[in-house]
């Protein structure tokens, strides 16, 4: 029992970091499964969600604070989208690449010229920042919030993909972008869905991932956008499922690892275990097997 | 044929607008100066002042930079060699980080100061000296107090106190009023500051007779929560925590939704009001050590105050509030020493300068200040403990603490 107090409260750390990884890495994973490009500025996305929210609360009660923030966030995703991919679209891959970390850059000055640089203070939202104790280890309640949220998210999302019209669009764009244009997929409303749904899960994402770690500052999105990224690759880039697992096994290793007293190489590790995994299984663990096309 | 010639054009078209680039700048500046010192009939002598105001340190930066700008409208002139000059600042950001600073200084050094104010952070002070060094411009240090700062170097000095001596305070301060024997050290890596004095409240902990538990954490991370198990697990009694208000905000954060039931301690970084919020109504113990205690010096105190209510930027510089930061008293505290220089310089050649720093006395605000005749350290021997108030969000006074 004192062992289980002693020690919980690293699983449940980890559990819930790595659900907020999971939230975010899909975004980066559905974007890569269609149009091939890595968002870089998803992490910025995720950070901006987070600044929206500190300035909703200030003139706003919370339960029209929260439904905005997703809005703006959603609008903030789906317009990225719109003015620094879409034109690129027939470009070369390496240049829409670029124009992802110009985006990235843009968030990250535009955050720091709007807050000048300093840490804001994200809003405690009744309820889920309150306290709780689980068998003799204390937390805040959106530690137990996370996973259960990010799965019934995801089990949603899978839905969505498996059963819906537009679901059925973005697997064949997945699969091959210009047959399914040929056979009338509306490529671009089916790209705008992904980036809204990417968003959409970011926005979700830092909701928890503030409240319970309140400081916000410019290149706070730098870190879990990184992390949620190698999860994305880690469980084979383009798989959602795959995406999800890679985030909580990077999210529950990062803290074991911490707890052990191996604190200097926490993100060592992580980054040591994706250069491992890609040796091993170069297309991840859920990953698309390559195959050649004759 | 025909491209070496477009090449060649290119190229001189390029340099070109390289050096239009630069000389727009130095004209534009001189002649701002210029007309300036027409306008009022008097010359201008330029203090550089480089600290951070974004970054992990830009809360603490912009407080530091507020007492200097109130210093400078508190005396607006200074007399040098029998002639009035107006004091400018000239201000630059070097974002907290040890690869930008060095650029940041050269800014200073182009614009031509006589002399320049900083660093809050003892990293990019460091980083940032040989820059100074090499332009033979005497640089004061507010409030960085890694020794290495200033060690071994004739163009740094320093107004406060250094880390070996606050480290032995907090130290002294656990021993004495907790009865600890385990603190866990929390520090950040790669951090000048936060290792340093990290590692000299280990020093004097252990000689104590006590125990130490170390841990670090990385930049850009952002949870704390299981460093704060390990602190609970590991059965110390205090903790430690060096570290730059931006994780500081966030450790107090977790420490309470957590329990952490110990004495949080700290230096003179936490002792600024993004402490004092993130604390309010939080079940966390918060003692740190300071340069300055809020009524230490009442006509200070009121006229910044006043200075700070009256200017919005100010006041949201200063964290949206009138609380006044030790930082703020060191900055206004080393324009003066600044002022002093140049008085007794006579001129405002930087190598003058530099010479006469090593003379300079000068009662503050937070005290009296005279450099040693080694490295250019204040000599200074007390501190004050500061606890944070968690109802009313402001310091109480503990004590003033010496080394014994």
């Amino acid at each position: 029992m004192d062992w289980m107090t002693r020690n919980l409260p690293y699983l449940m750390a980890g559990i819930s970091v790595g659900g907020q990884y999971a939230l975010i890495a899909i975004g980066y994973t559905m974007v890569y499964g269609i149009l091939r490009l890595i968002n870089f500025a998803h992490g910025d996305i995720f950070m901006a969600a987070g600044l929206i929210m500190v300035y909703a609360t200030t003139v706003l009660p919370i339960y029209i604070a929260i439904p905005l923030m997703i809005v703006v966030t959603v609008f903030l995703g789906f317009m990225v989208e719109r003015v620094a991919y879409k034109p690129l679209r027939s470009a070369p891959r390496m240049s829409i690449m670029i124009s992802a970390i110009g985006v990235s850059y843009f968030l990250q000055n535009f955050a720091l010229y709007i807050t000048g640089g300093l840490s804001q203070q994200y809003p405690a939202i009744p309820w889920i920042s309150d306290t709780v104790v689980v068998l003799g280890a204390t937390t805040k309640r959106v530690t137990l919030i996370t996973p259960v949220l990010t799965i019934a998210l995801v089990i949603a999302l899978v839905l969505l993909i498996k059963h819906t019209k537009i679901g059925m669009a973005m697997r064949a764009a997945s699969r091959d972008f210009e047959t399914s244009q040929l056979m009338g997929v509306k490529i671009n409303s089916v790209i705008s869905m992904t980036f809204i749904i990417g968003t959409f899960l970011a926005a979700v994402g830092s909701l928890l991932f503030f409240t319970n770690y309140t400081g916000v500052t410019p290149t706070v999105g730098a870190m879990p956008g990184l992390k949620a990224f190698v999860a994305a690759v880690f469980g084979g880039i383009g798989s959602i499922p795959g995406a999800v697992i890679g985030a909580f096994i990077i999210g529950i290793c990062e803290n074991i690892i911490k707890g052990l007293g191996w604190t200097t190489f926490s993100d060592a590790f992580t980054f040591a275990l994706l250069i491992v995994i890609l040796i091993a299984k170069p297309t991840g663990l859920f990953g698309e097997k390559l195959t050649d096309k004759v | 044929m025909k491209k070496r010639v477009l090449a060649v054009a290119l190229a001189v078209a390029m340099v070109g607008t390289m050096l239009a680039g630069c000389g727009g700048g130095s004209s534009e500046e001189s002649q701002s100066s210029g007309t300036e010192a027409a306008a009022d009939g008097a010359k201008v002598v330029k203090i550089g002042v480089y600290e951070p105001a974004s970054g992990d340190n830009g809360a603490g930066g912009k407080q530091e930079v507020l007492g200097m700008q109130y210093a400078n409208s508190v005396a607006p002139t200074v007399e040098i060699g029998g002639e009035e000059y107006k004091v400018e600042l000239e201000i630059v950001d070097n974002e907290s980080s040890n690869d930008k600073g060095p650029s940041a200084a050269s800014t200073l050094v182009s614009a031509g100061v006589s002399v320049a104010l900083g660093s809050y952070g003892s990293g990019v002070s460091i980083a940032a000296s040989d820059v100074f060094k090499d332009a033979g411009i005497p640089i004061i240090g507010v409030t960085c107090t890694n020794p290495q700062v200033t060690e071994g170097n004739k163009h740094y000095f320093r107004i406060c106190f250094l880390d070996p001596f606050q480290g032995t305070v907090l130290a002294n301060f656990a021993d004495a009023n907790f009865s600890a024997k385990k603190a866990y050290i929390l520090t950040k890596l790669g951090d000048d500051y936060s290792t340093g004095l990290g590692h000299y409240f280990k020093e004097a902990f252990e000689g104590l007779g006590g125990e130490v538990v170390e841990e670090t954490f990385q930049e850009g991370n952002s949870d704390f929560t299981s460093y704060i198990t390990s602190a609970k697990n590991s059965g110390a009694e205090v903790f430690f925590a060096p570290v730059s208000t931006e994780a500081a905000a966030l450790i107090i954060e977790q420490a309470d939704s957590q329990g952490l039931a110990m004495p949080i301690m700290a230096g003179d970084t936490w002792d600024s009001n993004v402490i004092l919020n993130a604390a309010k109504g939080k079940n966390v113990e918060i003692f740190v050590t300071t340069f300055y205690q809020e009524g230490g010096n009442e006509e200070f105190d009121n006229g910044i105050k006043e200075y700070i209510n009256g200017d919005s930027t100010a006041k949201a510089n200063n964290g949206g509030d009138d609380t006044i930061a030790a930082v703020s008293a060191m900055g206004y505290d080393a324009y003066f020493v600044a002022l002093e220089a140049l008085k007794a310089a006579g001129s405002t050649d930087p190598a003058a300068v530099n010479e006469a720093l090593w003379g300079v006395t000068y009662t503050g605000v937070t005290g009296s200040i005279a450099f040693d005749d080694v490295n250019g350290d204040a000599l200074r021997d007390t501190a004050y403990v500061k606890c944070a108030n968690t109802e009313t969000g402001a310091w109480d006074f503990v004590a003033e603490q010496g080394t014994n």
